[in-house]
């Protein structure tokens, strides 16, 4: 049996040892972590636009992102007057580093509407065509999912989706994400009408009905379906003051 | 004379794999196997067991935990006061698996997404407090670093198992890689197909209940090719 003061000493020893063994390894990992997070970031906005990169988007390395991303990615950051902020605008707001890729569309989520700003990126293609991708965020059955939308150079027809989500049910939520059919139905539709006014697109539960307008649903995740429609439907208005100053 | 002292430093060497060292690295594998016979750990298989390249890291991760805790328990466990060992194994793993947590985030950005709250939740996997409780706190680091090798691959083995299953039958796919069943492209274009084409892809698989009844599936195999396994009682 140990006394009390050396069960006590034991323990002040082990914790002194253990905090200074994390700390020291959490440091020297930490560059690596934050790299690791802005490729997954940045990889995440290029998978809107994976058919239109040169090469095999799959067989991208960490490296080969970071260099597309540098090279032919153009960012900026506009509030819901569709203005443009400039960095010091965008670190004001609370996003340090103030480039588009430093927005962090959780905490905005949970901003005022008018208070929000959103991310821009501009993907110009090997042949100078342009994409422009935006973000957007909403809720799915579980947790926050989110998606990053690509458009074409008439800022009407969808290019290409990535959608990602947070806990959504692997096979049914999850398939937003996994499901790259499914994904796939997205490109070629359109969200403004013939008129200009804003439609979006809408998730349609058992089928689409409209080949423009509507993709299909997917079986037994009706609510993470909603959940889309719901946030490609907002999340694209709020971008609609900036769409118009781009149309001139 | 010279005998016996040549006989004597071979018992208190410590790097000897007799009998009983093999039994104590090959017996979670199969006769004791943590997952099928304890029936412990259950919680983990359920969830990271959707396809085999999770399942291949967590198998790893709960390895070098069980086999790093078992030998560090062991090593300290003439110092460390019985009063609040069960703390001090506590403290032990959760360092362990904070540091494959941090290592893995630096080297498997991708995996460390995927398992997400699993790999912290290694903490709470009660097959490696029960092996430093029942087998680490009173014996020697050497047997300690086979028992928990042993155990961490029996139940990495059977988290492998599956994984395979549920993977193959819920996406077609084993590590990811197209095994049989319709492509993603199939459902839009028709023409496209794979062998076994015809294979709809059981959504079952992919959700927890599935892990479920394979686990069950399992043991009951085991049992059947291992009768002296069944419990009687």
């Amino acid at each position: 049996m140990h006394s009390t003061r050396s069960v006590i000493i034991f323990g002040f020893v082990m914790c002194v040892i253990v905090a200074l063994l994390l700390a020291g390894l959490f440091n020297v990992l930490k560059p690596i972590h934050d790299k690791n997070e802005a490729i997954y970031a940045k990889k995440a906005v290029l998978s809107a636009v994976a058919d239109h990169i040169d090469g095999d988007f799959k067989d991208l390395d960490g490296d080969g992102i970071q260099e597309i991303f540098a090279s032919q990615i153009e960012q900026l950051v506009v509030d819901m007057d569709g203005d443009i902020l400039d960095k010091d605008g965008v670190e004001a707001k609370g996003h340090l580093g103030g480039l588009a890729e430093h927005v962090d569309m959780a905490r905005e989520y949970k901003k005022p509407i008018e208070d929000q700003i959103l991310p821009v990126f501009v993907f110009t293609k090997a042949d100078g065509k342009k994409y422009y991708i935006l973000s957007t965020r909403g809720k799915g059955l579980w947790d926050a999912i989110w998606g990053n939308i690509a458009f074409e150079q008439d800022l009407n027809t969808i290019a290409g989706v990535a959608f990602d989500h947070k806990a959504e049910t692997p096979g049914l939520g999850a398939e937003i994400k996994d499901n790259t059919a499914w994904a796939k139905q997205f490109i070629g539709k359109k969200v403004y009408d013939k008129d200009g006014s804003f439609r979006s697109v809408f998730v349609r539960k058992g089928g689409a009905r409209d080949d423009v307008y509507e993709v299909d649903g997917i079986s037994g995740a009706t609510i993470t379906a909603d959940g889309v429609s719901e946030m490609l439907s907002r999340g694209l208005k709020y971008y609609e003051p900036y769409l118009k100053t781009v149309k001139g | 004379m010279a005998e016996a002292l040549v006989a004597k430093k071979e018992a208190s060497s410590p790097i000897k794999f007799g009998k009983k060292e093999k039994k104590l690295l090959t017996d979670p594998l199969s006769d004791n196997n943590p997952i099928t016979v304890q029936v412990l750990g259950i919680c983990s298989a359920l969830a990271v067991t959707t396809g085999m390249k999770n399942a291949a890291v967590m198998a790893v991760a709960v390895v070098l935990v069980c086999v790093g805790s078992n030998v560090i328990t062991s090593v300290l466990r003439n110092i460390i006061p019985k009063q609040v060992r069960m703390i001090v194994q506590l403290v032990i793993i959760a360092t362990l698996v904070t540091m494959v947590e941090l290592v893995l985030k630096a080297v498997a950005f991708e995996s460390y997404k995927a398992l997400s709250v699993f790999i912290g939740l290694i903490i709470t996997n009660c097959i490696i407090m029960g092996r430093l409780e029942a087998f680490a706190s009173s014996n020697k680091p050497y047997e300690s670093l086979l028992d928990g090798l042993g155990n961490g691959v029996g139940y990495g083995l059977i988290l492998l198992i599956v994984a395979f299953f549920r993977e193959l039958l819920g996406k077609g796919t084993i590590f990811d890689w197209k095994l049989i069943g319709a492509t993603p492209e199939y459902l839009i274009n028709t023409t496209e197909s794979w062998l076994f084409g015809w294979y709809v892809n059981n959504n079952l698989f992919v959700l927890f209940p599935a892990a479920m009844f394979v686990i069950g599936i399992v043991i009951w195999v085991h049992r059947a090719w291992r009768p002296q396994l069944v419990d009687v009682s």
